[in-house]
């Protein structure tokens, strides 16, 4: 060990080849021979395909094929469910049928010579549907509001209901979040090439073991028959989580057309296919006694699906354990609409969730006339409620702290509508920030070469937190070598499986198998020293000798001891060692696990137009330990910006008539620009967990987002004595304060 | 980074040159035009060929190098860029020019590469990304972005690096506020703005 | 798209005598391109027009004149339009985005097409797209929609920042045609949907968009342009305002006022600058005029804030105007 680069806020390992222009994307590794795939998307939001005029598109210029449901090939779809897909329900089978389920569910795809040329044949298709009303209002009194099939829906402690009716001083409101589409900067795309029975996709994904095992699963292939490849993610907050239908299409187009094919979303496509964060009503009631104990608690919440799979998250899963009451009840509940599925968007579940309960906290701190962080104070619990266990590290009420006091909060004049600054309104507001800190079991493989460099490889992804510098990090501590004598390399599915690459997992789980791989390629660097006659070592017993900064001594000798250049010179051949990482089961049962944080937000309200202009953020948090401050500072105020398009700006809107999102485009579906950035600032609160996981890290990617739409929210009642329980808050909303 | 991500060198130009029969067909009472854009001093015979796809030549300097092409004219600049010229490193966000991932910069002016036509360069002087980088050293404002953190999963790095470039040259990076002003055309939504800024500031102060 | 062909203009004439047997001018591009790609513009014909010598811009007495194919960036840039007419430049630097900016001319900033999302769709009813189609919008999301000069027909509001400040300052633009040159008022190139809102302007076919013409005016250095909207940039305007004062003695001698985001085209406010006129610039008098501006609104179901908006901005818009005076 050598105790010194985990911690180190070095810069980017791959900088340089993002800033080049050098970084391939899926979109970039354009093959020999390469046609182009368009996407032809239904036009009504329920029903069937009638007639499609083929003849006259198949003549266009550059046309090679057209495929619909009539000529595509009857796809194997043997069964497959990634631990990320719905437990319940079965992925949409594109060109099987006529069945229109969704509005922009892909009905044909377009293959030619040229972009121009398949851009122009498809929007040239046309097609007759019987097309039907879909319901796609979730607020609609007609949905049917199903109990999630895959369980733990309920959980419930004492009598909430009761409590609440009883207590001194109650909140009991309503909640609504608007539908959000991930947009990342780079559209969904694949390259599809066949080489026999064998598939190589290089494919925009987060999860590469599944999209090879999927794909293989729909084409009927063994899954070594499948390579996914995909070394830069564009960004991606869970949207490519999912092995989507445009992946299968891309393959199946170019084992039809015999030749590579490239697929690529348009921006429109982004909004109706891959998949969104399902807008969520709520309801939150909280009863306290006069000095803000909490006496119950009750969360509803109701989230979106399909009407052919069950998707779910955790919506009410934060109230379980945040606070400490006696009666506690939380219902999750899905309400099925004729759309796409949803799947997980940026702190997913838990950040809907964590509006709303952070936001009838804040009513109640009003209501109580005590300062929302001394609420919060009186509520901490001193182990998690819900499971009886002792919480692995919490830090929340550090996390108050250390953000009250670098965001001013004592500046604050606790009386809503009371701050000023020249004609605009002030507003200060906080939140509780939580996430999971979970860990799935991964594999690494580490090669110590003769040069004494090393090289790590994992099927793991990069989607901009940095997972390739920080997994370099974790090598060249655990190896004691200098960062530039390690190069990690991720992005294919020929390299050991990880897990997903989401849930703020992908450092606890591939960081610990990188661990796990570097201490038995140490392991094996020492029996070969060992064994060798030629060695200063040879014949010492392995608990006889150690390593320290990637030299191997007899235990407290001082002499230079070898390196692993030294060790490899004698005998030739590289040492190769995988490793593997899961958390301990034993652990797992013994301990709740959670990163916690608080989020401060500023914001200045113009009373006459009602423009919301967010001041500053700041964030402290409790995640563990920090690999690489650098990094995790940018994560989470991207998170904080994230969290502001939340609050303020982000919404899909859906025509009821047929279904179809009016402003899928990024001029209509805004999120942040650069003008809007607040002053950012993000802390961390030192923090060490022997038990999350051997790096004692917890994650940081969904938490940096959560808490921040509730901050932002608390401020605006703060400035305007408006409560607004609908995101996101828009001029609109303003008017009337 | 990876040794896989090498191997899409092989790509090549797109087949917007090669002609289908019926284009062919359709130039057939043209002739092969020499000339660049074809002005209305001889475009007599451009309205019997209206309707079917033909393709220009244009020519113009791309980083420095000359580039003389035979396109369809609907191919925007950006899809020459990246299919026709195999410079991937501008990159298409929206193709709706609101997004910014594409900014290039022509005639040492910044624009979007997606809403503009690249059969009306003709002669233009087109910088994108890949030439910024002289003899192995990377620009400045290239390496204030990883100094300063201006990027994350990199996708709008390009097009954010070039339109800070011009945001430089225009004047327009004396502070802190007027950057953020005059680099609002490019979206990033891993949020990594603060980085930008810094980068654009402290590359703007070397310059 | 649409395949096309693409002819270089190698003088007006030659472009306009194109242009009046069919095919488009185009310049920037940035709206053109985007509708094509779009297919709800397929032009067979375009005349690229850049090279024409209609891109300077200069002073003559108190106006200033500004050749259509100047680019937005450069109009903004430009110490005379600064100078003489801050307006221009503020409403300018308001719209779009740096990269958009250097491409778009002020030609075809006037002509660029609405922002309705139904206009864009080509699978829904639109009747400026295509006529007697419908409107998908006016029973549809409307939120972004017009409250002004509406009709039964179309809704879409008139997406330019520019063309608001030009039509509060009386600008005037110069256009070369087949039967020769005319002017007009800015105000005048704009139609009211009514029932044929697929005619937007009122140029005769062929006619080319030289200059725009802004004439000097005792309010025109007091002058602001306020865009209202929900992310501080890159975005269309919800309401926007462009308000210029002349204040002599402490009185308002002449006002000027147009709005954005709430018409069917650049809408000027003329009873609100009569209401103004020989009133004290202070916050109720503004707000008696502003009250003004919401007469005859149509409001849809999802715009009704911009009736509340809308005088609320003005409000502010006189009052950053006054400011500078």
């Amino acid at each position: 060990m050598n105790m010194n680069i985990i911690g180190k806020p070095l810069t980017r390992v791959d900088g340089r080849t993002k800033v080049a222009g050098k970084a391939r994307y899926a979109a970039d590794f354009n093959q020999p021979d390469q046609l182009y795939a368009v996407l032809v998307s239904a036009t009504v939001g329920l029903g069937r395909v009638r007639e499609i005029e083929t003849a006259e598109v198949e003549e266009m210029p550059g046309v090679v094929s057209l495929i619909t449901y009539r000529n595509a090939p009857k796809l194997t779809y043997l069964p497959h469910k990634g631990v990320i897909d719905p437990a319940v329900g079965e992925r949409l089978h594109v060109l099987q049928d006529d069945t229109v389920r969704f509005y922009g569910q892909p009905v044909a795809i377009v293959v030619a010579d040229s972009l121009d040329h398949a851009e122009h044949a498809a929007a040239a298709l046309r097609i007759r549907y019987d097309a039907q009303r879909p319901m796609v209002d979730h607020a609609d009194q007609q949905v049917a509001r199903i109990v999630p099939e895959a369980g733990g829906a309920d959980r419930s402690r004492g009598d909430a209901d009761a409590a609440v009716a009883e207590a001194a001083v109650k909140v009991d409101e309503y909640y609504d979040m608007a539908r959000e589409n991930h947009n990342p900067m780079e559209p969904h795309a694949t390259i599809a090439a066949w080489s026999g029975d064998r598939l190589t996709l290089w494919s925009k994904s987060q999860f590469l073991m599944n999209e090879q095992a999927e794909i293989a699963a729909v084409f009927g292939l063994p899954t070594e028959n499948v390579e996914v490849i995909c070394p830069f993610i564009g960004g991606a907050f869970g949207t490519s989580l999912r092995t989507w239908p445009h992946v299968t299409l891309s393959a199946l187009a170019a084992r039809h057309v015999q030749r590579p094919v490239k697929l690529v979303l348009t921006r429109k496509q982004m909004f109706f296919t891959t998949g969104h964060r399902p807008r969520s009503l709520q309801r939150v009631a909280l009863g306290a006694t006069p000095d803000g104990k909490l006496t119950g608690v009750v969360h509803e919440g109701t989230g979106e699906t399909s009407r052919y799979e069950q998707f779910t998250e955790a919506l009410t899963a934060v109230t379980d354990y945040l606070y400490s009451c006696p009666n506690v009840r939380t219902q999750y509940r899905l309400a099925q609409l004729d759309t796409g599925t949803p799947n997980h968007m940026r702190g997913p579940g838990e950040a809907s969730g964590i509006f709303a309960l952070e936001s009838a906290m804040d009513e109640l701190s009003y209501k109580l006339g005590i300062d929302p962080i001394e609420l919060r104070r009186r509520n901490e619990p001193q182990i998690d409620e819900a499971e009886g266990k002792p919480f692995s590290s919490r830090s929340l009420m550090r996390c108050y702290e250390l953000g009250a006091e670098r965001f001013g909060w004592a500046r604050r004049s606790p009386e809503p509508h009371s701050m000023r600054d020249g004609r605009l309104l002030i507003g200060m507001g906080a939140a509780t920030a939580t996430y999971p800190a979970f860990h799935a079991p991964s594999s690494a493989r580490v090669r110590l070469l003769a040069d004494g460099t090393a090289e790590i490889e994992a099927a793991a992804s990069d989607m901009g937190p940095g997972t390739y510098t920080s997994m370099t990090q974790v090598a060249a501590e655990y190896l004691g070598l200098q960062l530039e004598q390690v190069r990690f390399r991720l992005g294919t599915t020929d390299y050991p499986p990880t897990p997903s690459h989401g849930g703020s997992w992908t450092m606890a789980s591939v960081g610990s198998a990188i661990r796990a791989a570097c201490l038995e390629a140490q392991s094996q660097a020492a029996q070969r020293a060992i064994a060798d006659q030629n060695s200063p070592v040879f014949g010492v017993s392995r608990e006889g000798v150690e390593w320290t900064e990637g030299r191997l001594r007899r235990r407290g000798d001082t002499l230079p001891g070898l390196s692993y250049r030294d060790i490899l010179a004698s005998a030739g051949n590289p040492i190769e060692a995988d490793g593997f990482a899961r958390r301990d089961p034993e652990i797992a049962e013994k301990y709740s696990m959670h990163s916690f944080g608080a989020v401060f937000a500023e914001v200045a309200i113009d009373p006459d137009v009602g423009t919301i202009r967010v001041r500053r953020v700041v964030g402290a948090y409790g995640i563990g330990r920090v690999v690489n401050p650098l990094l995790a500072k940018s994560q989470c105020t991207g998170g904080m910006i994230g969290g502001m398009g939340m609050a303020l700006m982000e919404r899909t809107v859906l025509d009821a008539r047929d279904g179809r999102p009016v402003n899928a485009h990024m001029a209509d579906y805004l999120m942040p620009v650069n003008l809007d950035m607040p002053e950012l600032e993000a802390l961390f609160v030192d923090e060490v967990d022997p038990h999350v996981n051997p790096l004692g890290v917890k994650g940081l990617g969904e938490i940096a987002l959560v808490g921040t739409a509730p901050a932002i929210a608390n401020a605006v009642f703060h400035a305007t004595g408006k409560r607004v329980r609908k995101l996101p808050i828009q001029i609109e909303n303003m008017l009337t304060a | 980074m990876n040794d896989k991500s090498d191997m899409a060198h092989a790509a090549r130009p797109v087949a917007s040159t090669d002609m289908s029969r019926r284009d062919v067909l359709a130039l057939a009472g043209a002739t092969a035009s020499v000339s660049v854009i074809p002005t209305l001093l001889d475009s007599t015979a451009m309205a019997e060929t209206a309707v079917a796809s033909i393709t220009v030549l244009v020519s113009f300097t791309v980083n420095d190098q000359r580039q003389q092409l035979n396109i369809d004219p609907r191919q925007s600049l950006l899809d020459v860029l990246r299919e026709t010229l195999d410079l991937p490193g501008t990159k298409k966000g929206c193709n709706q020019g609101a997004c910014g991932a594409c900014t290039v910069l022509v005639d040492g002016r910044r624009i979007v590469s997606c809403l503009t036509l690249a059969s009306m360069h003709d002669d233009a002087q087109i910088e994108t990304i890949e030439g910024l980088e002289k003899d192995g050293e990377l620009h400045p404002l290239q390496e204030a972005f990883v100094a300063h953190e201006g990027l994350q999963c990199g996708f709008c790095t390009s097009g954010q690096i070039m339109s800070g470039l011009g945001c430089i040259a225009e004047g327009h990076s004396g502070s802190p506020e007027e950057i953020q002003f005059w680099m609002s055309g490019n979206i990033c939504r891993c949020g990594a703005y603060p980085g930008i800024v810094a980068a654009v500031a402290d590359a703007a102060k070397r310059s | 798209m649409f395949p096309f062909t693409l002819e270089k203009a190698g003088s007006a004439e030659a472009a306009i005598a194109a242009a009046a047997t069919g095919a488009r001018y185009i310049a920037g591009g940035t709206t053109l391109i985007d509708l094509m790609r779009e297919e709800v513009e397929r032009p067979e014909r375009l005349i690229d027009i850049n090279g024409l010598p209609l891109g300077g811009i200069r002073v003559e007495g108190d106006d200033l004149l500004i050749g259509a194919l100047a680019r937005m960036a450069d109009v903004a840039a430009d110490n005379n339009v600064q100078r003489l007419q801050p307006l221009i430049a503020e409403s300018l630097i308001e719209g779009a985005s740096p990269q958009l900016r250097n491409m778009a001319s002020m030609g075809g900033n006037m002509l660029q097409r609405v922002r309705c999302p139904y206009f864009r769709m080509l699978d829904v009813g639109c009747n400026k797209r295509t006529p007697g189609s419908g409107c998908a919008a006016i029973e549809g999301i409307n939120a972004g929609h017009a409250i002004l000069g509406t009709s039964d027909y179309c809704v879409a509001t008139h997406p330019s920042d520019v063309a608001v400040a030009l039509v509060a300052l009386d600008a005037t633009m110069r256009v070369h045609g087949p039967q020769g040159e005319r002017s007009f008022p800015v105000e005048d190139l704009f139609r009211i949907p009514g029932d044929t809102p697929h005619l937007e302007h009122t140029l005769l076919p062929g006619e080319l968009i030289v200059e725009l013409r802004v004439p000097g005016g005792p309010y025109a250095r007091n002058a602001r342009y306020l865009k209202v909207r929900d992310r501080a940039s890159y975005e269309f305007a919800l309401v926007s305002a462009a308000a210029a004062l002349a204040i002599e003695n402490g009185v308002i001698r002449e006002a000027r006022l147009a709005v954005g985001g709430v018409g069917t085209r650049p809408w000027r406010l003329r009873a609100c600058e009569a209401a103004l006129a020989g009133k004290k610039p202070d916050r109720q008098a503004f707000e008696e005029a502003a009250e003004l501006a919401t007469e005859g609104v149509r409001p849809l179901h999802h715009n009704a804030f911009k009736v509340v908006l809308l005088p609320r901005t003005i409000v502010r818009a006189l009052e950053l105007a006054g400011e500078v005076a």
